[in-house]
């Protein structure tokens, strides 16, 4: 038996790999998806001060320290049972709206965008955000540093730091914003909103116009019938700083609707011995394996599960996005891994007007910012979306508000399961007999995974280039065989 | 001049030390006109191998970030020490261990049980925790060894410089990296930062007297936006760390905790803190201070919120 290894694939807190076994007929035997590492935060958590969570978990990612700085943040509201100011409610929005619109604008352009703006099969060299833009033209691509930069000035001016904010507390948020910054934001989130606007222009142009592209969205190597999560609000619209959480079936029937407080009757997590990484599912379906369907366990939390589990958008332009990509897409629930860069282009206009609407709401530069907890602290939860699935942080306190337990699903983790699905089935559809193992097939492998936006892979964000990818197959006696490699 | 050879290396980190690092923006293309960047896994070509078939000595800088947390760690701190002439260890995780080195008031087992066994939304029956080697149907797979300690860089092998900060700051960075390209290096075992000093003096908040009654925890009072945080009886860090980051938190309302590791000339950050602290508390009478020092929880956890793995103390002891 043949042993393929693909080290490493990505950060997932750590470093991924992937190892593909081969029978000896060179057909795929079976694929694992493993994470090598561990950091442990709900152990070294406990003996901490509870309003330390904030600043503490988001070492979790420092690419999406916003999300668990929001998640931590909530959940001490809820711990010392202290309703945050609506001044502070919405700046926490909108610093988490002008996130959204920084990180989604980084995935899509450069690391989803490559295979379809460029073509799966182009040379890897040209494979890349200098691909994109060389085919979109230079003013898009300055539009997609300009909106990153102003977004992150937005973080830094609201947050009060550009990577691992420091303004959350209980009951409100540590700093308020004068008209001049106000009016800034204001601007910003304008130039976001046409910015999201071209986007979804360069999607319909380039993807949805040329049929091969289309195709592949709706193949079934990249089809997936799981369970979608997403967290609503009142309205059932997508909401990503608060609401209930949402789980719909493949076939669009809601399954549950659950708020933060009661996850545990909801999502339970197995463990495996080969991995560091747990895999939540859905505790009243149960654990059946690493399969799909109605009767499988497995669900996803991404950008187009959060779309699926949803009745709409809150905001008219993201609406209209919405409508359209469910129309083309032959209605809900829409079950195509691929279509999550879709998605997610959405989700992107919904956080630039949601960005927008904060910025002028009249109470946004009020200074009335916090209100004082006065109760005893015990116990929180909270859940937020984070970009890359939902996230929920889980306290218990002494009557000090020192942690004695915490607990934490976080984003990607939720997706594990689906991801690891989503790669094995894509490398027996394309791993065949015969057939020759090339780098377009890898980048295919590959597509199947980078939609989930694993967490970390969000390094690369930041970067002209895709993944490094390294396949080396092995004989039966662990003898290399063969070496594929590439990068920028 | 030939250009640098530069490899750049995340550990046990977040990635944000290598969102940092991009902070540079548009200097990176200054960088990239004398710098040859020769190996950055997240964005380039990874390959261990190719790192193994260097020449020794052959890369001129490695940027090492995150701590040493697990073997695969450690095997690429030696390999990479091995082939650069300068190790630098990169924001606060390699420094000084950072807040996932709080991991050492616990120890693996404590951890696996926590996480695999103990958190309420795992059903793990059975028992079962990761496995280094692990045989499965179509052969064996492998995870690497989660250590009991976290180490920082120095601990493991030798370094040369140190860039403080969790994340560094985008003036810290270049500031490293403007020394590396001018060839102008400062003395081995140099904190490379715009201050030697206490983040105070960078810090615009009006200091007077700092004579304290009582110890506030960030959520009980709303701060005066004007005068000095520990003088208000907010444990601000700001006197014991380094300065160089501009004392963005203070600005924010909120006290430093700490991240840009202790001041020229200090071991142990924590140990400094608390010398201060005793220096500011009004009072002589022993049960008055042992009151006013009730109202810090988790002094061990905020002193050393990001230097444990490089105190003193290192870690508890288990027993």
């Amino acid at each position: 038996m043949k042993k393929i290894t693909i080290d490493p694939i990505t950060r997932l807190e750590g470093h991924g790999k992937i190892t593909i076994f081969l029978n000896d007929d060179g057909s795929v035997a079976n694929t694992y998806f493993q994470v090598p590492e561990l950091r442990g935060f709900e152990k070294f958590s406990e003996g901490r001060p509870a309003e330390d969570m904030p600043q503490i978990t988001q070492r979790i990612c420092g690419v999406c320290p916003e999300a668990h700085h929001m998640a931590a943040t909530k959940a001490l509201d809820d711990l010392f049972h202290v309703e945050p100011t609506s001044t502070a409610t919405k700046l926490r929005e909108l610093l988490y709206s002008a996130f959204y619109v920084t990180d989604h604008t980084t995935h899509f352009y450069i690391l989803g965008a490559p295979d379809f703006v460029v073509g799966p099969d182009a040379p890897p060299a040209e494979r890349n955000i200098l691909g994109v833009i060389a085919k979109v033209g230079l003013e898009l691509g300055g539009a997609v540093i300009n909106t990153r930069k102003q977004n992150h000035w937005i973080i830094q001016t609201v947050g009060g730091r550009p990577i691992h904010p420091c303004f959350g507390l209980p009951g409100g948020v540590s700093r308020a914003i004068n008209e001049e910054e106000r009016a800034q934001i204001e601007e910003i989130a304008k130039q976001s909103v046409e910015f999201g606007k071209v986007s979804l222009k360069v999607f319909d142009d380039v993807v949805l116009k040329n049929k091969i592209y289309l195709d592949m969205v709706l193949s079934d190597t990249y089809t997936q019938k799981s369970y979608n999560m997403g967290l609503v609000d009142e309205n059932n619209k997508v909401n990503f700083y608060d609401g209930k959480i949402r789980v719909v079936g493949p076939d669009g029937k809601e399954l549950c609707k659950y708020a933060p407080r009661e996850y545990l009757e909801h999502i339970a997590e197995r463990v495996e011995p080969w991995t560091y990484l747990k895999f939540p599912y859905l505790k009243k379906v149960g654990w059946k394996g690493f399969v799909d369907g109605k009767d499988s366990g497995v669900y996803r939390a991404t950008p187009l599960s959060r779309l699926n589990a949803a009745d709409g958008m809150a905001t008219p332009l993201a609406q209209e996005a919405y409508e359209k990509m469910y129309s083309t897409l032959g209605g809900k629930p829409a079950n195509y891994t691929l279509a999550t860069h879709w998605a997610r282009l959405v989700e992107l206009l919904y956080a630039a007007e949601r960005l927008l609407e904060l910025s002028r709401d009249p109470e946004i530069t009020s200074p009335n910012i916090r209100n004082i907890p006065t109760a005893t602290p015990d116990e929180g939860v909270a859940t937020v979306e984070a970009p890359r699935g939902t996230l929920t942080h889980h306290y218990i306190t002494d009557e000090k508000g020192i942690i004695k337990k915490c607990n934490l699903i976080v984003g990607t983790t939720n997706n594990y399961a689906p991801l690891f699905m989503s790669i094995k089935k894509a490398a027996e559809d394309f791993i065949k007999p015969g057939v020759e193992i090339t780098e377009g097939l890898l980048n295919r492998i590959e597509m199947a995974w980078r939609p989930y936006d694993p967490c970390l892979s969000c390094a690369t964000h930041a970067l002209p280039g895709q993944l490094p990818l390294e396949v080396t197959i092995y004989d039966a006696q662990g003898n290399e065989v063969k070496k594929l490699s590439r990068g920028i | 001049m030939a250009k640098l050879k530069i490899a750049l290396y995340w550990a046990a980190s977040c990635g944000g030390c290598e969102i940092a690092t991009l902070a540079i923006h548009e200097k990176i293309l200054k960088l990239a006109e004398v710098a040859d960047i020769v190996f950055w896994p997240v964005a380039m070509d990874f390959k261990y191998a190719d790192v193994e078939k260097m020449a020794d000595k052959s890369v001129d800088v490695c940027l090492f970030n995150g701590a040493i947390r697990n073997e695969e760690n450690e095997h690429m701190a030696k390999l990479l020490r091995a082939k650069s002439k300068i190790m630098i260890a990169y924001g606060s995780c390699s420094y000084e261990g950072c807040i996932p080195g709080l991991s050492n008031f616990y120890n693996r087992q404590l951890t696996f049980d926590r996480v695999y066994i103990e958190t309420p939304s795992t059903e793990n029956p059975k028992k079962i925790f990761p496995q280094t080697k692990f045989k499965v149907p179509e052969g064996e797979l492998e995870i690497p060894e989660f250590y009991d300690t976290v180490k920082t860089l120095a601990q493991t092998v030798d370094v040369d410089y140190f860039v403080p900060g969790c994340p560094p700051e985008e003036k810290t960075t270049w500031l490293a990296l403007e020394a590396l390209i001018s060839g102008k290096l400062p003395p081995k075992g140099t904190v490379i930062s715009h201050s030697a000093r206490a983040l105070c003096y960078e810090c615009p908040r009006i200091r007077e007297e700092k004579k304290v009654k009582k110890f506030y925890r960030p959520y009980e009072k709303i701060p005066d936006p004007e005068k000095c945080l520990l003088e208000q009886g907010f444990l601000c860090y700001g006197v014991a760390t380094r300065g160089g980051c501009g004392a963005l938190c203070p600005q924010a309302n909120m006290p430093c905790t700490g991240c840009y590791g202790p001041v020229e000339g200090v071991i142990d950050q924590g140990a400094h803190f608390l010398s201060a602290l005793a220096s500011i508390i009004d009072s002589n009478d022993p049960e008055e201070i042992q009151k006013i020092l009730d109202d810090i929880p988790d002094p061990a956890g905020t002193f050393y919120r990001y230097s444990l793995p490089d105190s003193l103390l290192r870690r508890a002891i288990i027993k």
